[in-house]
């Protein structure tokens, strides 16, 4: 049975707003409290390696997703060189605005490992980046780093 | 009705904390891991996943259920969420349960979630949204005023005392002194409840269970494989969910219909015609001290009206005649929003195998029961099991 | 059984301090939601009669009461509602609280006066149809269940069409 009533002018027309007024905290956890602070001190990433189903996740986790295993005494240390495994390339902010120069965003498949690291690439034009294209890590100054993703400032190529 | 037996096989819980520093995935994992230990399983054994989580917004990750499901064991498996705020834990074993019953999977592994500690000021905050946004939420209310409404109108109707419905969280944080999950057992006197802090009269800080993180889970399986797996299958016999409208100030609130309706379905399904005979056990959601009297009026554990007498007269105690919240309910064990309800029947699940350990309760129950609610004041859920 | 060895090692305990302190990582983050929910017929001619003074509700014959909010359907008998009409700004207090709480649990300053919420059966709407409405002008200690209440408005020039044209509802001395 259909409504019976409608709005039939368009001044009636009226919206409340509102919002939803939480903050949030994230614990990074066991495994990226591992993760985040190698990264802030060696300045490497780690990875997690299940021997069973013979793949090494980045980042780590304390279980393998395929067949349930801990994972936690298994965390290696797996460098800070891959090859770019995707990318595109950002004209515009996260508001629309244009950018001043675009920005590359790749996700770096990290050596000998099936995870990778979604991050900018810079010291390379957008036309010179090709799929394959060998990457390093360049991290913030030891003492500026905080045990977050930010730690790291870019992928550049290696030659 | 032509569906299958399912039972329940195996169980895993976490420790609750008020804050804990693993993340949801790495929570749900720890509990999921030790239900499949607990009856040899592993993740090859699994044919389906049913996850609960309540609000996105207390983890504050949008689309939880998916975040969640690998920790969960749902990796590249069959899965689905489902949702009913606080009602989540028990209409877990619900949803699991359709799964089995209706020959579509042989097994199913059921996980129940929950992250509050992420919400900042306060995860009660994420609760103003829950309200009408317009005809509502401009009067900034919180749960505990709602809950303190709803109170304030039991006390109302039957004359029950603030003294009285403190001995529910006097028996209960007594209770959970024993369960290894639990995050607030203690020893406390009616005085202690009465003298804590005023939140919102009649509520003092005493009468409400703990924001908590934790997570829950179980195994469900048809009868061919739970004879396999386990000496001692727990059978779903009886489930029922039911929900009332978000219109809250448009009924009485003195009593949960929405429980008895629930209840009702679940007492036809298990073939029961008098609950406070043929239930032995129950585990009935306390989030705060009066919801336990509320619900087992609701659940028809005894007449309406009733439910401090036989509170008083140590019916409900682990060596009564009807014990209610031997887990130390969510008073005492913690309030993980949706794993609160499936750690409850966890403590159904052990009772019946006896296995419930310094909790157990004498005479060797062998029916039980667990309800969650949940929502604005909304839904009801019940599982009835036996073994 | 549960093993309660085991099941200590599953979760690690924080404290809120650890976490500022920054003793374990974290991330923050504020999320930016914010919405614009369409009124619809309903609430939009409620909110619109409020401006005016007045709390209008909708008919459901079959359910014999007002429907306040006004809905375009009856959700108990699932008919489309029937005929708009006035409820008074006049009701009774079905149950109330009174709040020590703000909405994000912080606590009442000293000196501010508790919140005493309450929901209000308003005459002419029919037994148990209330609304969530604060109570004012009254010592908290001195509310009762079953008062008789009347809506206190702000001045016409002040409304804007919301719940909170009606300030609070005061107790009428009988």
């Amino acid at each position: 049975m259909a409504l019976t009533e409608r709005l039939q002018e368009t001044t009636q027309v009226g919206y409340w707003t509102g919002a939803i007024p939480l903050e949030y905290v994230y614990t990074c956890g066991r495994a990226g409290e591992a993760y985040y602070r190698n990264l802030m001190n060696k300045g490497t990433f780690l990875g997690a390696r299940c021997e069973k189903c013979q793949i090494t996740y980045v980042p780590p986790r304390i279980y393998c997703e395929r067949c349930f295993d801990r994972l936690e005494k298994q965390y290696v240390d797996v460098g800070d060189t891959g090859s770019v495994h995707t990318f595109t390339v950002l004209y515009k902010h996260l508001d629309g605005t244009p950018r001043d120069k675009p920005a590359i965003m790749a996700l770096v498949r990290l050596d000998g490992t099936d995870g990778g690291v979604v991050h900018y690439l810079d010291g390379v034009k957008p036309e010179e980046v090709r799929i394959g294209l060998r990457v390093k890590a360049v991290l913030k100054a030891k003492k500026n780093r905080s045990g977050e993703i930010t730690d790291i400032r870019y992928f550049k190529p290696v030659a | 009705m032509g569906l299958r037996k399912v039972a329940i096989v195996g169980a895993g819980l976490t420790k609750f904390h008020r804050y804990a520093q693993e993340t949801p995935k790495e929570l749900a994992y720890e509990a999921t891991k030790m239900a499949l230990d607990s009856c040899e399983m592993t993740l090859d054994d699994i044919d389906s996943v049913c996850l609960g989580t309540a609000p996105d917004a207390f983890d504050g990750v949008h689309m939880k259920g998916e975040y969640l499901s690998d920790g969960a064991g749902g990796f590249r498996k069959p899965y689905m969420r489902h949702f009913v705020g606080g009602g989540t834990g028990v209409m877990s074993p619900i949803h699991g349960w359709f799964h089995v019953a209706s020959g579509m999977f042989d097994t199913c592994l059921v996980v129940a979630e929950e992250k509050m500690s992420s919400a900042f000021p306060h995860p009660a905050g994420a609760f103003l949204t829950i309200f009408d946004h317009t005809t509502e939420q401009p009067l900034y209310p919180t749960l505990i005023w709602i809950f303190a409404i709803e109170m304030h109108r039991f006390m109302h109707k039957y004359g029950y005392t603030k003294k009285d419905i403190a001995q529910v969280a006097v028996k209960n944080k007594a209770n959970a002194l024993f369960h290894p999950s639990a995050q607030l057992g203690a020893k406390i006197t009616v005085e202690d409840v009465l003298n804590s802090e005023v939140m919102a009269y009649p509520v003092n800080r005493m009468d409400i269970s703990p924001t908590s993180d934790g997570a829950a889970a179980i195994v469900l399986a048809s009868e061919e494989v739970a004879r396999r797996v386990t000496e001692k299958p727990i059978w779903i016999d009886g489930i029922g969910y039911c929900l009332d409208s978000a219109y809250w100030c448009n009924r009485d609130l003195y009593y949960p219909d929405y429980v008895e309706i629930a209840a009702r379905q679940a007492y036809d399904m298990a073939g029961i015609k008098e609950p406070s005979k043929e239930i032995h056990i129950a585990e009935p959601y306390d989030p705060f001290t009066y919801k336990e009297l509320h619900h087992i009026e609701g659940l028809m554990l005894c007449k309406r009206g009733e439910s401090v007498k036989m509170l008083l007269d140590g019916v409900t105690q682990r060596d009564g005649n009807l014990p209610c919240c031997p887990s130390g309910g969510a008073l005492g064990v913690g309030n993980p929003i949706a794993a609160t309800g499936l750690m409850k029947i966890i403590e159904i699940f052990l009772q019946l195998r006896e296995e419930a350990g310094e909790r157990q309760v004498p005479g060797q129950p062998t029916c039980g029961l667990a309800q969650a609610w949940g929502d604005l004041m909304q839904v009801g859920t019940v599982v009835v099991m036996r073994s | 059984m549960l093993d309660a060895d085991l099941i200590a090692k599953t979760a690690t305990k924080l404290s809120l301090k650890e976490i500022q302190e920054g003793k374990v990582l974290s991330v923050k983050d504020k999320p930016n939601l914010k919405y614009a929910w369409d009124n619809g017929v309903a609430i939009g001619r409620y909110l619109a009669e409020l401006k005016e003074g007045r709390i209008i509700g909708k008919k459901c014959h079959s359910c014999k009461r007002v429907l306040v909010p006004p809905r375009l359907f009856c959700e108990l008998c699932w008919r489309p509602t029937d005929e708009w009409t006035y409820v008074q700004d006049t009701g009774t207090i079905l149950t109330f609280v009174i709040s020590h709480v703000n909405w994000d649990a912080s606590r009442v300053k000293r000196g501010q006066r508790y919140h005493t919420p309450a929901v209000i059966e308003l005459d002419g709407a029919g037994k148990d149809q209330g609304i969530l409405h604060l109570i004012d002008e009254i010592d908290p200690k001195d509310i009762k269940i079953g008062q008789k209440v009347q809506a206190v408005w702000k001045k016409p020039e002040e409304r804007t069409g919301s719940i909170t044209d009606i300030k609070y509802f005061r107790v009428i001395k009988k």
